[in-house]
């Protein structure tokens, strides 16, 4: 089972990598975690986004939620934020949805275009 | 909503709304008193009188761009659906304290669900806010606090790809271990 005791290791090997991506620019994914956004499946979203990052080891992505935006309706809302350029916020998103816009969007710089919602 | 985590999960995003650095989650679940009961406290603004009175009302606060979410309303009638009630205590820039109870046994009590993906992401999303969780089954418990975490780890930050991979596990082993689980 796994122990705090494991942390030491884990600092030492993080520390090295971190020295690599030094000065990296960072892309934010934000999920909305509203009252609605927690009973459309946010959750999941959020935890499909994180494991989706981690099997990749993107260590230059941040996701993070926020509270409600005023959207009920458009629930679970993905917003993805890339160094230098407008925010793209995807709506009705699950966690299927979700890995496809790490791995096309995060990752390709593709974004998915049909579940957009605004492009500011 | 489907499972009290998220629930547990709602009541945390209100307190990082109302400015919270600090949140405490405590969980019981005690099968010879036939109880269920979990209480989350904040240091976030919290809330006068007036406000209070109604915070839990579904009334006042159906409109979802309140300031607290209809969260609460809903909440508090899944415990009085349980012979359980909801208990909520605040006052003005000193924080919020809800506290929940259900009968463990009753039939519409939710399960708890995935609590600990409901501590993971708060971790993850939030790794500046001090979380500490206190989660008690019957006689086992476990306690986790992210400061803890924090001092361990020195410079490497707690939402490092890492590190959030190891907490995830972590998490997922230790609660289920209160269980009689792996
Ligand atoms: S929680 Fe529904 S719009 Fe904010």
């Amino acid at each position: 089972m796994k122990s705090l005791a494991d942390l030491e290791n884990l600092r030492q090997k993080a520390q090295e990598a971190m020295k690599v991506r030094e000065g990296m620019k960072e892309t934010k994914v934000v999920v909305g975690m509203g009252t609605c956004g927690i009973a459309a499946g946010a959750r999941e979203v959020m935890s499909a986004i994180l494991d989706e990052l981690a099997k990749r080891q993107l260590a230059d992505v941040t996701v993070t939620q926020t509270g409600c935006v005023g959207l009920c309706e458009y629930e679970p809302l993905v917003d993805v934020i890339k160094p230098g350029q407008p925010k793209v916020t995807y709506h009705h998103v699950d966690p299927e949805k979700a890995r496809q816009i790490v791995v096309k969007h995060v990752v390709n710089d593709q974004p998915i275009g049909e579940w957009v919602i605004t492009s500011r | 909503m489907r499972e009290l985590s998220l629930h547990i999960l709602d009541l945390v995003e209100n307190s990082l709304e109302a400015g919270a650095t600090q949140v405490e989650i405590e969980i019981r679940e005690d099968l010879k008193q036939d109880l269920f009961c979990f209480r989350v406290r904040d240091n976030g603004r919290g809330m006068d009188e007036d406000t209070l009175q109604h915070a839990a009302d579904a009334f006042y606060t159906k409109r979802c761009t309140r300031k607290f979410g209809f969260g609460l309303p809903l909440l508090k009638a899944a415990c009085e659906r349980c012979e359980g009630k909801l208990v909520l205590e605040s006052k003005p820039w000193q924080g919020t304290i809800v506290t929940t109870t259900f009968r463990y046994s009753h039939w519409d009590r939710a399960p708890l669900g995935d609590i600990a993906t409901t501590i993971f992401l708060v971790l993850a999303g939030r790794p500046d806010v001090k979380l500490y969780y206190r989660h008690w089954v019957d006689g086992k418990s476990f306690e986790f606090s992210s400061e803890e975490v924090k001092r361990r780890l020195g410079p490497v930050p707690l939402n490092h790809v890492a590190v959030l991979d190891w907490l995830k596990g972590y998490l997922a082993e230790n609660i289920g271990h209160l269980y009689g689980g792996a």
